[in-house]
């Protein structure tokens, strides 16, 4: 499709460079991304990709913006809490640039439905958060032959590199298995700077316009790492592994497989535990204002104790408890908690299984007491 | 001396140092000094069969060292060491 004239007058920075042109610029309107998530990484790589472009992007994403998302997902404005994050992503891109189609699809990609979303793009963006969807983006790239965009972040460092090229490495390539869950802390317990998404997105967004105009040297094998409090950038090789069991020669992953099992996470959710091994927030409160003797225990970290704690409450963070068991009774009764109470249940867990009796765990934390108990406790 | 740099992830376990300086002729006895040094980080590095976990990725200088010798990589002065771990955030 020719450019209009509004279109000619709009990108006409970019049709000046002798890389872009007429026919570069008439390439990117040709050309259509499907971007998996509108968070910290889809953000970003959303504004500019609309503001560069490019002809149709899908977006694929389920949740509503929170007050907590803004210190970063930039696509997303106050007015917007409580809103569709597609919705809102949507406005914000076609407010930049209303030349452009957005489709989209809220759901959350799964094997079931990742072969018909990725279908009609030619470039998949994974700005996802979680192990089983990026092995999930990564599987549903090979096999249907897209260039699969990859960005990551953790708290100050950021990793990009473009997979699934016709004789790139993919992500398994690079990563033949994920780590057990819980070894790894997501964005919400280990925390992000908030301008980290944002330099790792536009690298994503970089690549992809590269990739539809066929300029200079793509991402592809090389593993680009970034570090913001050192503000250092390197660069690591990425090999295509000749044994990877999905793009290598003798591959034998021919169709999409539950990645929330491969990734060790159960399908189902596990069965919650026992009513009688946790307590209520009102409980908990009913029994310090009745006097009642039991030991109540912390285990987040400092800095967020400094953020909100609880009156009478001692704080040992969760990699302390096990060298500082013998500072308690196993026999008296312990109330733990934390932010909302996953850290709490591995504390209690410990606990038991060191001898101690009598451990409740105060469920959904402190972020409930919040909620149930005193609204003048921050929620962070 | 080589150096080893340690993800943001893993410092915790190394006494929260961004780099460790190590000897070693091999990348192996790099890390065996690295894990001596902070044994917390060995859980996180190796599988409970000692093999280095298949979501740690380990390269001398720009080289991923499943590449070149595994473990027993030679290695030497001023060589640099990275420990790159997966990492999936973001949103
Ligand atoms: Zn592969």
């Amino acid at each position: 499709m020719a450019l209009t004239n509004q279109e000619i007058a709009r990108y006409s920075r970019h049709l000046i460079l002798p890389e872009v042109g007429m026919e570069g610029q008439n390439k990117l309107k040709d050309a259509s991304v499907l971007m998996i998530g509108t968070g910290g990484l889809g953000a970003p790589a959303a504004l500019y990709l609309a503001a560069s472009g490019i002809g149709r992007i899908g977006l694929v994403d389920f949740d509503v913006v929170d007050e907590s998302n803004l210190q970063r997902q930039i696509i997303h404005g106050t007015k917007d809490i409580g809103r569709k994050k597609l919705h809102s992503a949507r406005d914000s891109m076609h407010d930049i640039n209303p030349y452009m189609q957005i489709e989209l699809f809220e759901e959350a990609l799964e094997s079931s439905n990742a072969m018909r979303v990725l279908k009609d793009y030619d470039i998949v963006l994974d700005g996802t958060d979680n192990f089983p969807t990026r092995y999930l983006t990564n599987a549903a790239c090979v096999l249907s032959g897209k260039p699969n965009v990859y960005g990551s972040i953790f708290r100050f460092e950021g990793q990009s590199t473009v997979f699934a090229t016709k004789d790139g490495p993919c992500y398994r390539c690079l990563y033949p298995e994920p780590p057990p869950p819980g070894l790894v802390p997501s964005c919400a317990e280990g925390g992000v700077m908030g301008v980290l998404p944002g330099m790792i997105g536009i690298v994503q967004a970089t690549e992809t316009v590269k990739l539809i105009l066929g300029a200079g040297n793509p991402l592809i094998g090389r593993l680009l790492l970034y570090d913001a409090l050192g503000m250092k950038f390197r660069e690591l090789k990425i090999r295509k592994d000749p044994n990877c069991p999905i793009c290598g020669p003798n591959r034998t992953i021919t169709e999409l497989i539950d990645y929330h099992q491969f990734c060790g996470i159960p399908s189902t959710p596990a069965a919650p535990p026992p009513a009688s091994s946790e307590v209520e927030p009102l409980v908990v409160k009913q029994w310090l204002n009745d006097g009642r003797k039991f030991t109540f225990i912390d285990v987040r970290e400092p800095h967020e104790y400094q953020i909100a704690r609880i009156e009478g409450t001692q704080l040992v963070p969760l990699g302390d408890v096990p060298k500082r068991l013998g500072e308690f009774d196993k026999n008296a009764e312990i109330v733990v908690h934390c932010k909302s109470g996953m850290r709490s249940a591995k504390a209690q867990k410990a606990m038991q299984e060191a001898g101690f009796t009598n451990v409740l765990n105060m469920k959904g934390g402190i972020l409930a007491w919040s909620d149930k108990v005193d609204p003048t406790i921050p929620k962070y | 001396m080589a150096k080893i740099l340690i993800p943001t992830p893993l410092r915790q376990f190394a006494g929260g140092n961004d780099t460790v300086d190590v000897t070693g002729a091999t990348v192996g006895e790099a890390l065996t000094a690295l894990t001596t040094a902070h044994p917390d980080l060995r859980k996180n590095l190796y599988n409970d069969a000692g093999a280095l976990r298949s979501f740690v990725n380990v390269y001398l200088n720009d080289e991923d060292i499943r590449y070149l010798s595994k473990e027993a990589t030679p290695m030497g002065d001023g060589d640099t060491i990275s420990i790159v771990p997966s990492i999936a955030g973001g949103r």
